[in-house]
């Protein structure tokens, strides 16, 4: 349907040729532009709904006491559904620590709840097809749950602020929301990420269009291809610091697929995008000592290199 | 009536207070508002998510911005 609606504009309405270049950059860049503005409304919407169901005081209910892998794996499942913005990140992470939640556990939380983030769950299912937004929510969730494995087995609970151990959380009663704040809730976050992502979304559906049209077909093979071994590293490490930006660099990554890109180096870097941010490792320093933020960073940037060479392997 | 706002100072706390402040003013009641910063005092109140809404003790809403109508409404 948007394929039809985006030649219609493109080819009868601007009068462009099929067989141009301009022609195919544009009909791709307006077929792009309302299939992911299509699905951020509708999966956004939905997401949110979801959310409305677990705020954070219930998932550290569910959590309870649970001990590792099983509350691991619970973990890193609840990140996904639990709301998460980087200004909660210190009562969060308090929250669990307090309720005897082991560091290990809390730390599969923390890294699936940027990882497996509903902006970059649909600009990979509008622009990949769901199979590799699946792909990459389990390979998300697998990530959180070994990651938080070594970081438990490692005993580092020195390596928390001591203040946080003396703090004691009180009781609050839940207010359970009716159906309307429900859906007033998942209306406004709709519209504020959509405010915060709308112009990334172009943008990088733009860059995206004129590699589709105007770059050549081996460029990206001569240097990203199967032939570079250091592709992976190099992609991750560029990565890391683009935070936010999910919404911008999807395209440009499917647009460079498409050029040769191997799959498991663009799901690499897509990762190293949101798991490591720079603003929540900031605020999570009130909480954690230096140390363990670099431990932190450096087992997640350790496992998304090697899931990088792994799909490269196998996709 | 006492009207508090927990939160350490980031964007949607300070939106949050803003708010609660219009709120205050269009209901003409007599109403303090104050911030709270300090990660204890919070976590007493049992909230995981700022930022985070309480009158007289009660958490009225935690995690998200509510609206002025919205306020002003728990206010009367």
């Amino acid at each position: 349907m948007f394929k039809y609606l985006a030649d219609k504009l493109v080819y009868q309405l601007i009068g462009i040729k099929p067989e141009t270049m301009l022609g195919e950059a544009l009909d791709f860049f307006f077929y792009d532009t309302m299939k992911v503005f299509f699905l951020l409304v509708v999966i956004i919407f939905g997401v949110a709904i979801i959310r409305s169901f677990f705020p954070p005081e219930r998932s550290r209910k569910l959590l309870g006491h649970r001990r590792e892998y099983v509350g691991n794996f619970l973990a890193a499942c609840l990140g996904i559904v639990t709301p998460f913005c980087s200004c909660s990140a210190v009562p969060m992470f308090i929250g669990f620590v307090e309720s005897g939640l082991p560091l290990g556990v809390t730390f599969s939380f923390l890294i699936s709840s940027p990882t497996v983030n509903e902006v970059a769950l649909v600009m990979l299912w509008g622009l990949f097809g769901w199979k590799i937004a699946f792909i990459y929510t389990a390979t998300g969730v697998i990530l959180a749950f070994f990651g938080g494995i070594i970081i438990g087995k490692l005993k580092l609970e020195h390596l928390v602020e001591d203040y946080v151990y003396r703090i004691k959380m009180g009781e609050s009663q839940a207010v359970v929301p009716t159906w309307k704040e429900r859906l007033g809730y998942a209306r406004d976050y709709t519209k504020d990420i959509l405010r915060r992502v709308w112009l990334f979304v172009l943008i990088g559906i733009g860059l995206g269009a004129w590699i589709h049209g105007y770059v050549p077909m081996d460029f990206v093979l001569k240097y990203a291809g199967p032939g570079n071994p250091f592709a992976v590293i190099v992609a991750v490490l560029i990565g890391i610091p683009l935070y936010s930006n999910a919404a911008g660099t999807i395209p440009i990554i499917q647009a460079l697929v498409e050029k040769g890109l191997p799959m498991g180096t663009a799901l690499a870097f897509m990762m190293s995008i949101v798991a490591i941010s720079t603003p929540e490792m900031i605020i999570l320093r009130k909480v954690i000592k230096p140390k363990l933020i670099a431990i932190f960073v450096g087992i997640v940037t350790g496992a998304i290199i090697i899931i990088g060479y792994l799909f490269n392997a196998i996709l | 009536m006492k009207i508090e706002i927990l939160g350490m100072g980031c964007a949607n706390c300070n939106k949050l207070y803003q708010n609660a402040l219009e709120a205050v003013k269009l209901s003409g009641k007599e109403v303090q508002v104050t911030k709270v910063e300090d990660i204890q005092k919070i976590m007493s109140y049992g909230v995981m998510s700022t930022p985070a809404l309480v009158i007289d003790g009660v958490v009225k809403v935690a995690g998200k911005v509510p609206k002025v109508e919205e306020i002003k409404g728990w206010i009367e």
